[in-house]
């Protein structure tokens, strides 16, 4: 076997295991208040880490680029309750268009 | 309301382009890495999670190693533990399906099945990541055939699709003081680690910010 397909391999099962731990090992139980409540906060911890490492986020180091002009126009449209449709859209078209100029 | 798996493939079409127009670029990435064809699509159809299958890809095609490789990829991805965690009590039944549908969970889907007044939503998860996945596989084998078509996604600013996508979905999340906390202390966590820690870890980490909630309200 070539050493791409020891890869394929190995990171498929890793992330096969990876995304079935929760549903598999916890699946459809019912956790105690307490851990509820902490699952609960996993939503926006995460997504918080996940809209700064999608904008800033480089290879071991911070990239301030146009992405940034193109997540502040979502912001506002957020704020201005525009649909996701929009917001998605928005952001690309300006950051698109940042990179072009 | 009851939501149905086709209001989850609706709300994710926006970012399914995107997901495509990546899936693309993998591929021709791959092809280029001297990956053949059918390891490439193999791995989208397997892994289904594009940043450990870029991070792979560009490890072994500047000629590092296996290990490297893998350790790396399974890093990125270890945040699923995490985030299948989040959802693991909307899942029932055997086993086997339990694991099966699991594999439907990727950053998007999942972040598509946030729902505004707290917790999850199973179908819009499932049918988010049921036009997900076609799209990253097609998208991917296309790349590798096809070849340079489309250019660079980043051209045409889909790189900030992925983050705006998931500020939309946080927003309405941060109503209330703990949320937000969380929130503001997992970005602060992610922020401050990305310069340090290899790619991925920052965003595992940064799930330690949920202990806020073991305080009683």
């Amino acid at each position: 076997m070539s050493s791409v397909w020891v890869v394929v391999a190995f990171v498929g099962a890793a992330t096969v295991i990876f995304k079935s731990a929760g549903p598999v090992l916890l699946g459809g139980r019912d956790l105690p208040s307490r851990v509820r409540g902490v699952v609960a906060l996993l939503a926006p911890a995460l997504l918080a880490a996940l809209v700064v490492t999608q904008a800033v986020g480089g290879d071991k180091q911070l990239v301030f680029d146009a992405r940034l002009l193109g997540l502040a126009g979502a912001a506002l449209a957020i704020r201005l309750r525009a649909p996701i449709l929009l917001v998605v859209v928005l952001a690309a078209a300006l950051t698109a268009a940042a990179r072009a100029l | 309301m009851e939501t149905r798996l086709r209001d989850g493939a609706r709300r994710s079409v926006p970012i399914g382009i995107a997901v495509i127009a990546f899936g693309v670029s993998f591929g021709v990435l791959a092809r280029t890495a001297g990956m053949g064809v059918w390891a490439p699509i193999v791995m989208s159809a397997t892994t289904f999670a594009g940043s450990a299958q870029f991070a792979a890809v560009s490890i072994l095609h500047t000629g590092g190693s296996v290990a490297a490789a893998i350790a790396a990829a399974s890093l990125l991805n270890a945040r699923y533990v995490p985030i299948s965690i989040s959802v693991a009590r909307l899942f029932h039944g055997p086993l086997l399906g339990r694991a099966f549908r699991s594999q439907l969970i990727v950053d998007e889907s999942w972040a598509v099945s946030v729902r505004p007044e707290g917790g999850f939503d199973l179908r819009l998860l499932l049918g988010a990541g049921l036009l997900l996945y076609p799209c990253w596989v097609a998208g991917t084998a296309v790349g590798v055939v096809g070849g340079g078509l489309l250019g660079d996604p980043r051209r045409l600013g889909l790189d900030a699709a992925f983050p705006a996508l998931f500020l939309a979905l946080l927003a309405p999340q941060v109503r209330g003081r703990r949320p937000l906390v969380a929130a503001a202390l997992g970005g602060a966590i992610a922020l401050a680690l990305v310069p340090l820690a290899p790619p991925g870890v920052p965003i595992v980490v940064a799930s330690i910010a949920c202990l806020v909630g073991w305080t009683r309200p």
